[in-house]
């Protein structure tokens, strides 16, 4: 049986279609200015693409939408297809990818150097990071998960500051390095013999049965233990965990503003997405080993993520060093969130898996909005190292509200989206693994300490201190253009909305992790 | 000799024919017949061969499809030689490497003048030897075909004639019988035990023959002859600890023949082992030692190839190990030929190694290739050497980049995708543990192809004069990489392919 509704694949492709254009037009040499409205209005259609996608997808209904299905690979070992399609789980990420494409097009406007290049490479990331959350198959899934190592590995080392080439090297060893004990894990799974399709969840309309029924009371070709730790190191690795966290500093701060809120915003989402698809999807009901066994460790991990993320974001001196900490400090929260699953209730599980995938989507919100704000900032003062700046407030308002709003969130305020996340997690995680839960629960202590530390050094006094921004300088900066408004307004009405109405969201991962959980 | 048997030899024959036709033409086209133009009537004679080459390719078309003439998938010539499927998918490849290494190495033979017509000859004779090698099946042939591919191998190693190229050309030659000679040695052990030299009577003889429990292999002279041809096949497909020679050969020989080698060559070899030890593998004692056996040799191989290669200033050395460490990954594949699989499948383990060696075949080229196109400009062979290709060379670098990460293994190519088929072929048999060794490997392999990605893309040119390669030149790098995406992408296009060749299960 085969199924193609074409919308999914339209939304995956369309960006890469676009970069193939562009590159093919090349020999034109076109203006850049055209190069760049023409690939900020393919994000802006895959947005909207992404939009109908969220809207589109029946919440009575339920269960895998969009279908699209084709043979693909059929060796005697690996039987694989191509297998798109999104449920409650992938939707809202989906709109996330699509939301933060427009606003990382839209904040690379000022982009001077090899243009067409860069759109081009913007354009493949954006396509490979939709292609990672729509891929029911695993091998496909596996694809777009690595593949979109090559566009960051080049946005990174050639439009990227201080150290690019070393961060980017960095960045694409760890996820390799991560990426090939996934490779391994995938074997394992399918060859237990009771698999016969690298589906990762189930398709009824296909007569396609999901990998977690098939492995599921099966004696596994490996230790299941060893195949779920395989999974997860790829995953823990992008998240990313302490100590796996390394690489995230430095390809924050060194790459340039949109591709950090590419990296922030979506890249590290695929990891928590994978965690809740496979580490959670596959392994309720394997023989000898299940996830609610790996949930203790995994507590205590995510509390050290928490807290130790959030000490060493105080210290950090460099604005972006400072987000990109705060990243291993939130996404730890993400980890918190799903240790849940070792819960005696349903409705714990349910909210603690619900409460990490919220905390996916706001913080990509959240910290892209941040990344964004930051380089806007960066692009005026030419300079991120805290000491030397001061007073900004005076100089560029619009920026600084936006800076306060993701500021805001980020450490928890109510009304704004970082707070529902963050409670939803907590509620849950509680019941469960007191100890870790409190012991996280002062990351958002220390998260307001960094945050308001921050802005009242940057934005704060009435200008910058001796050595750092000279006054004539200073008295030259400039506040935000009105195209700048259009990514930053992207990224804040989500916070807005998610804050006061979280139902828009959460309601549609919760149909996804019902489908998930068993 | 029956019409049958002409038939099932007619690509060969067409290969060797064309071989003669060119040494015939180049001595022809003498320097008093075109008044001093000599270059340009020798730029003739490659059009010769890329048009001739089409002759071969119609014969093997024509018994792949059974066209005219009587064709037959059972063994001709007294059972000497098999033209089945598996028999044809390696001589369209091997007349696929053939044809792409003539077309890119056209403004490099240049610098031959005199040895021109030598050059193309040669190799077209150790490609009829190959040719011959894929479908033999008996030990005599395998052995006559097999010495049919070296000599003309080492002759063109050593046709550069300097130093490097003489020292490789010498030192080919002494491994080269050293090899053959183990090779010889284990059939005739072979020979000894079962008193037969064609493949499929040696399988009869030895079923009525004694299996010793605790014996590996079964009994001592099985042992010995698997270990002895293993060895003498080692050196041609270049799998540790038989790999001493590569890099050195690679180095000295003329770039092309190096690219030659590391697709052609390796791949011949691959398949005559495939078709002699996979008749063996119905036994099951057989089965499981010969498991053990390659799957430690393809760790070797695949860890000391990236290991060394990690280390590496010499492009051309750096490739050799990447082709050492690419032949430890096809052996992973190898290692799972034998035993029927978890998945009750029992051509999981040659569809896997064909696959591998198909996409192998078009990525190596590229970059083999690509790289001829450059060394012959700059003359600079070291790694250094390729630093800011993407300023004076823009496709090129593109091509070669998209090559490298090919045999990195980055998907969408086909470098992924048959890593993927290996890999899980081998946890099929339950080589977890291998495919674990050969991933981490691939991680390893990581750090030099990038950092020769990275070089061709960001590094600072010395000199800023564009390289501008000819279009066979380009076409033949084109064609590698557009078959490294095309196979990667849309894997059944090769696979059906791979399943309709698999006769000899």
């Amino acid at each position: 049986m085969s199924e193609f509704n074409g919308i999914l694949t339209v939304t995956v492709f369309l960006p890469a279609l676009a970069a193939l254009v562009i590159l093919l037009a090349r020999p034109l040499n076109l203006e850049d200015r055209v190069i760049r409205w023409f690939a900020i209005l393919s994000t802006v259609a895959a947005f909207i693409l992404s939009l109908v996608v969220f809207l589109a997808y029946d919440r009575v209904v339920g269960g895998v939408q969009f279908i699209d299905h084709l043979n693909w690979l059929s060796a005697e070992t690996i039987k694989s297809s191509y297998l798109l399609g999104v449920d409650g789980l992938s939707a809202p990420l989906v709109l996330l990818t699509g939301i933060l494409g427009l606003a990382a097009a839209f904040a690379s406007r000022n982009i001077e150097l090899r243009v067409s290049e860069y759109f081009v490479w913007l354009l493949l990331l954006e396509s490979a990071v939709m292609g990672v959350f729509v891929s029911l198959d695993l091998l496909l899934f596996f694809v777009f998960f690595e593949f979109e190592v090559i566009p960051m590995f080049m946005l990174i080392s050639v439009w990227g500051s201080g150290r690019p080439r070393y961060s980017a090297m960095k960045f694409v060893l760890f996820t390799l390095a991560g990426g090939a004990f996934m490779f391994v894990g995938i074997f394992a799974v399918y060859l237990t013999g009771a698999v016969d399709s690298l589906t990762m969840v189930p398709v009824p309309e296909l007569g396609i049965v999901g990998i977690a029924d098939q492995i599921a009371g099966v004696d596994l070709i490996a230790p299941a233990s060893l195949i779920f730790a395989f999974f997860l190191v790829a995953f823990a690795v992008k998240l990313p965990v302490w100590p796996l966290h390394n690489w995230l500093p430095d390809a924050h701060t060194d790459a340039p503003t949109a591709v950090s809120v590419m990296l922030a915003g979506v890249l590290l989402k695929m990891a928590g997405y994978g965690m809740i698809r496979i580490n959670i999807g596959f392994f309720q009901e394997t023989n000898g080993f299940t996830v609610h066994d790996a949930a203790g460790i995994l507590s205590v991990v995510a509390a050290v993520s928490v807290v130790y993320g959030a000490i060493v974001t105080i210290r950090q001196t460099d604005m972006k060093r400072l987000i990109a900490y705060s990243s291993v400090s939130h996404m730890g929260f993400v980890l918190l969130g799903l240790t849940a699953i070792g819960g005696n209730t349903a409705a714990t599980q349910h909210g603690g898996i619900n409460g990490a995938a919220l905390q996916m989507f706001t913080h990509g919100t959240i910290t892209g909005l941040a990344f964004l704000v930051v380089g806007m900032a960066y692009d005026r003062t030419h300079t991120r190292h805290i000491p030397h700046l001061g007073g900004l407030w005076r100089r560029m308002p619009v920026i600084g509200i936006f800076f306060f709003v993701a500021g805001f969130a980020s450490l928890g305020l109510p009304a704004l989206s970082g707070f529902v996340s963050e409670i939803m997690v907590f509620l849950n995680a509680f019941p469960v693994w007191p100890w870790a839960a409190s012991i996280s629960a002062f990351g958002v202590v220390l998260a307001a300490g960094y945050v308001l530390w921050m802005i009242q050094r940057t934005f704060f006094g009435s200008k910058p201190p001796e050595g750092g921004i000279p006054d004539d300088k200073f008295e030259e900066l400039t506040d935000a253009e009105p195209l700048d408004l259009i990514p930053i307004l992207a990224l804040t009405i989500p916070i807005f909305v998610v804050g006061i109405w979280p139902k828009t969201i959460v309601d549609v991962f919760k149909i996804g992790i019902e489908g998930i959980l068993r | 000799m029956v019409a049958q048997d002409y038939w099932a030899l007619s690509p060969v024959i067409a290969m060797a024919t064309l071989a003669i036709v060119l040494l015939s033409a180049d001595a022809l086209l003498a320097e008093r017949m075109f008044g001093g133009r000599r270059w340009g009537s020798k730029r003739a004679l490659s059009w010769i061969v890329v048009i001739g080459l089409a002759a071969p390719t119609f014969f093997a078309l024509n018994l792949w499809f059974g066209w005219i003439g009587d064709s037959t998938s059972s063994p001709v010539v007294y059972g000497s030689f098999t033209a089945d499927r598996f028999t044809l998918f390696f001589q369209f490849l091997i007349i696929g490497a053939t044809a792409a290494v003539l077309l890119a190495s056209v403004p490099y033979l240049a610098q031959f003048k005199d040895s021109l017509g030598e050059f193309f000859s040669l190799l077209l004779i150790a490609a009829a030897g190959m040719m011959l090698l894929v479908g033999a099946s008996e030990l005599i042939t395998i052995y006559v075909a097999l010495e049919t591919t070296a000599l003309p191998a080492i002759a063109l190693a050593a046709l550069r004639r300097d130093g490097f190229s003489i020292e490789a050309g010498a030192k080919f030659l002494i491994l080269s019988a050293l090899s053959t000679a183990l090779l010889l040695f284990g059939l005739v052990f072979l020979y000894g035990y079962t008193g037969a030299t064609r493949i499929d009577e040696i399988v009869v003889r030895l079923a009525a023959l004694p299996f010793e429990a605790g014996v590996p292999f079964g009994s001592l002279p099985v042992m010995f002859a698997v270990l002895l041809i293993v060895a003498g096949f080692g050196f041609k497909m270049a799998i540790a600890p038989w790999h001493m020679w590569v890099p050195d050969v690679y180095q000295g020989a003329p770039t092309p023949v190096a690219a030659f080698l590391s697709v052609a060559s390796k791949a011949s070899a691959f398949a005559v082992l495939m078709r002699l030890l996979y008749s063996l593998s119905g036994f099951e004692t057989v089965a499981q030692d010969w498991q053990i056996l390659f799957a430690v040799i393809a760790t070797a191989s695949m860890t000391v190839g990236n290991l060394i290669a990690l280390s590496q200033t010499n492009m051309k050395r750096l490739l050799a190990y990447s082709t050492i460490a690419q032949a430890g990954y096809i052996m992973v594949g190898f290692a799972a030929v034998s035993v029927a699989s978890s998945s009750g499948s029992t051509t999981s383990g040659p569809q896997s190694v064909m696959y591998y060696l198909a996409g192998y075949a078009f990525t190596n080229l590229a970059v083999f290739l690509a790289f001829t196109a450059i060394i012959h400009r700059t003359g600079d062979d070291t790694i250094e050497g390729l630093s800011g290709l993407v300023k004076r060379s823009p496709l090129l670098a593109v091509m070669m980049v998209i090559g490298l990460l090919s045999l990195l293994g980055m998907p969408p190519t086909v470098g992924f995708m048959a890593k993927a088929v290996v890999f899980s072929t081998a946890v099929d048999q339950g080589l977890v543990w291998l495919a674990i060794v050969a991933v981490i490997n691939t991680v390893i392999a990581a750090f030099y192809y990038l950092r020769i990605v990275g070089l061709i893309l960001f590094g600072e040119t010395k000199d800023a004069e564009p390289i501008k390669p000819g279009t066979g030149e380009m076409a033949a790098v084109a064609l590698g990489v557009v078959g490294s995406i095309i196979f990667g992408v849309v894997p059944w296009l090769i696979l059906q392919l791979i399943d309709d060749s698999l006769t000899i299960v």
